[in-house]
């Protein structure tokens, strides 16, 4: 069983790959869009699934892709402004991470929001006063379906990345930590170190899908770039999959992006309203994520069975 | 067991149903034009859409609905089917649904959505699907090059150092009367329009003999004005002018009024131009200058004022309101010449003549440039002050009464 799962993502994936040619732009649209959201949502949970900490700084780093790519798509090739967007994301996460991955619980995700307006706001700073532009355009010869291609790919090693990590020392270390950090301290797991290294890998590839998604957007400000809507539907996705499971963000993902999606086609008034209830009903029906629901309705329907047998 | 002869019955009924639907759809796709738009309904954007851009489009098909629809080459009118999506003031969303209307939908006809920002992010779409884009609600001294690199793209509403020149024009004459010193304070939001403006407004004040005794840059967002407003006040400026935002703007004219500021000259940006802006100057609005302006007089401009009040409950703003209404015009007019046609539409918007809300409008290079610069309050209406020699044009009042 655990050796098809990995054959069957591969053919899934290059299914995948292959789907642009039979679909209209609209469909390479919602592909794109639903393949952003698995990435952000899995790589999210790769930091913040196992230990817990709630990080709303997603569009922080998202923001920072797109950035860079704008600031540097003239001036360097393409395959090198995403270089550079890699390393600037795991320098931030390596900074902010020293600084801050010794807060816990509530300071933790009020830091992390705030870290989204503080670097929006030092862009900005930056802008009016050292280069007077604000507003920066991406003029970049890459189509929608490239830019499906390269999604996809960040969204396979994502998920190859979890997988890995799960299986690996690290991911048993994350783990401990996010059950009980005095018991993961007291077993010899470095602490700094294991958040660290989990928050600059989740940190890269955030800033990646970036840089990947903005030559869609060809006009980019940190107005525009630093969405705080992202991270709160990022949250919210892997929590309706599951935060902690392999797939769970992706089985988040999808559904809510193709909901989000219809409402706003057909409800454009009032979508938000439903917008609300539903997360308010994942939050209260799904704790845990759709995935353990399922294991719990399992568990409970085996259950009775081998009580009367 | 799923097939029972109930539930094939239902099946029957139902593709019955679907195909029935989908012939009506089919013929009555064949008797409407279809027009698309992707505007934000929700998020930063709306108040700005909610303002110019949507009660406009929606004025308009009414309009047009109401006199039988569109008329095309033959004469033939058909009705204005409209398809409309939330873009949630995510650029990523309004990509998304401009790609829906254009290869899912299939509209005749794409209008763009409010804000520069939106209207670049679907600048290449437009193009590659062949739409011509009418972007009214976009300030940019960069459309220029946007025309050329995007051939049916038009561009209407100027950029930054258009409206900054107007600005200056308008104070140089005042100085060279005698009416202000040469000292002028000014304030800017820092943010993309913010910015745009000030660039264009600091060589253009050095070379009219201006003195900047004052220039500072404010975060988007701040709502105390007062420490400001204080040393603009120390400063001896008889010319406060703040490029600012809605929000901002009217935080300082409250607090200018508070304060007992009263410079001679009193300019602030986006949002002066607003309907509601009386009322938030306490009924005290005449003399304040703003962004925009209109011919007051005009009777288009007054019977337009008349009909979007009746129909959508408030007036329109006195910049980008009207020129949003008279695109669609020229929209309009554009079809009844030369049809559907992608590019035979283009043509015509980009060479053609058109008699609209704002007068007789022909566009230079894709843009238009025959716009006002400079508006002030005066007798309960914004008026157009600049350019000084463009028909419709009113006498500015300098000093400004005290509030």
């Amino acid at each position: 069983m655990l050796k098809v799962v990995p054959f069957l993502a591969l053919i899934a994936l290059i299914v995948l790959a292959a789907v642009p040619f039979a679909v209209s732009d609209y469909g390479l649209g919602l592909l794109i869009g639903a393949v952003t959201y698995v990435t952000l949502a899995s790589a999210w949970a790769l930091f913040s699934g196992h230990t817990r900490y709630i990080s709303l700084a997603t569009v922080a780093f998202y923001g920072t892709g797109a950035y860079t790519v704008a600031v540097l798509n003239e001036v360097l090739p393409y395959w090198a402004v995403l270089a550079v967007a890699a390393l600037i994301g795991g320098a931030m996460a390596l900074v902010v991470g020293l600084a801050t991955l010794r807060l816990a619980g509530v300071y933790f995700v009020i830091f992390t929001f705030g870290l989204a307006e503080l670097v929006r706001q030092l862009i900005t700073w930056y802008e009016v006063n050292v280069t007077g532009t604000l507003g920066r355009y991406i003029f970049l010869d890459i189509t929608a379906r490239g830019i499906y291609w390269q999604m996809l790919g960040l969204a396979a090693v994502t998920i190859a990345l979890t997988a890995y990590i799960q299986r690996s020392r690290l991911g048993l270390a994350l783990k401990v930590i996010g059950d009980d950090e005095v018991v993961a301290a007291h077993s010899g797991i470095h602490l700094a170190r294991t958040k660290l290294v989990a928050f600059a890998a989740s940190a890269v590839i955030l800033t990646l899908a970036g840089a990947i998604a903005s030559p869609r957007w060809v006009y980019v400000e940190p107005a525009i770039v630093f969405n705080p809507t992202v991270s709160f539907l990022t949250v919210i996705m892997a929590l309706l999959g599951g935060a902690n499971r392999l797939w769970g963000p992706a089985l988040g993902a999808v559904p809510l992006f193709l909901i989000f999606e219809f409402l706003s086609a057909h409800f454009p008034d009032t979508y938000s309203i439903f917008l609300g209830l539903l997360f308010i009903g994942v939050v209260f029906a799904l704790p845990d994520g759709v995935l353990a629901g399922l294991d719990k309705l399992k568990a409970k329907r085996t259950q009775p069975k081998e009580r009367t047998a | 067991m799923i097939n029972t002869p109930r539930l094939r019955a239902l099946k029957r009924a139902v593709l019955g149903t679907a195909l029935a639907l989908g012939s009506a759809s089919i013929l009555a796709a064949a008797d409407t034009v279809t027009i698309g738009y992707a505007v934000a309904r929700t998020g930063a954007n709306a108040t700005g859409a909610g303002i110019t851009t949507i009660p406009n489009y929606e004025l308009w098909v009414k309009d047009v609905n109401a006199a039988g629809g569109l008329t095309l080459p033959d004469g033939s009118q058909r009705m204005i089917e409209v398809v409309e999506y939330d873009n949630r003031s995510s650029n990523e969303d309004l990509v998304r649904a401009i790609e829906r209307l254009a290869s899912q939908d299939k509209v005749d006809l794409i209008l763009p959505p409010w804000g520069t920002g939106g209207n670049l992010a679907v600048a290449p779409l437009f193009a590659r699907f062949g739409y011509p884009q009418l972007a009214v609600t976009a300030v940019t001294d960069k459309a220029p090059d946007f025309a050329k690199r995007w051939d049916r793209s038009f561009w209407m509403l100027g950029g930054g150092h258009d409206y900054a020149a107007g600005l200056v024009d308008t104070l140089k004459a005042a100085h060279e009367a005698g009416t202000i010193n040469n000292k002028v304070a000014v304030v800017s939001v820092a943010d993309g329009f913010g910015i745009d403006l000030i660039k264009g407004a600091r060589p253009a004040f050095k070379e009219a003999g201006f003195d900047l005794v004052y220039d500072e840059s404010y975060p988007l967002g701040t709502s105390d004005f007062a420490a400001i407003l204080s040393e603009a006040q120390g400063s001896g400026a008889d010319s406060f002018v703040a490029f600012s935002y809605p929000p901002g703007s009217f935080g300082m004219v409250k607090t200018a009024q508070s304060m007992g500021y009263n410079p001679p000259v009193f300019y602030i940006g986006v949002g002066g131009a607003f309907p509601i802006f009386p009322k938030i100057a306490d009924g005290k609005p005449t003399g304040v200058m703003a962004i925009g302006g209109g011919d007051a007089d005009s009777p288009a401009i007054q019977d337009y004022f008349a009909r979007h009040t009746e129909v959508i409950g408030t007036p329109p703003d006195s910049w980008a309101s009207a020129i949003t209404y008279a695109s669609l015009q020229m929209l309009a007019q554009a079809v009844e010449r030369v049809g559907l046609d992608h590019e035979a539409l283009a043509q015509e918007i980009s060479t053609g003549t058109f008699d609209t809300v704002i007068g007789t409008v022909k566009l230079e290079d894709n843009q238009l440039r025959d716009l006002w610069w400079t508006g002030q309050w005066q007798d309960g209406a914004f008026r157009a002050v600049n350019p000084a020699d463009k028909a419709g044009a009113s006498v500015p009042v300098i000093p400004k009464p005290e509030w």
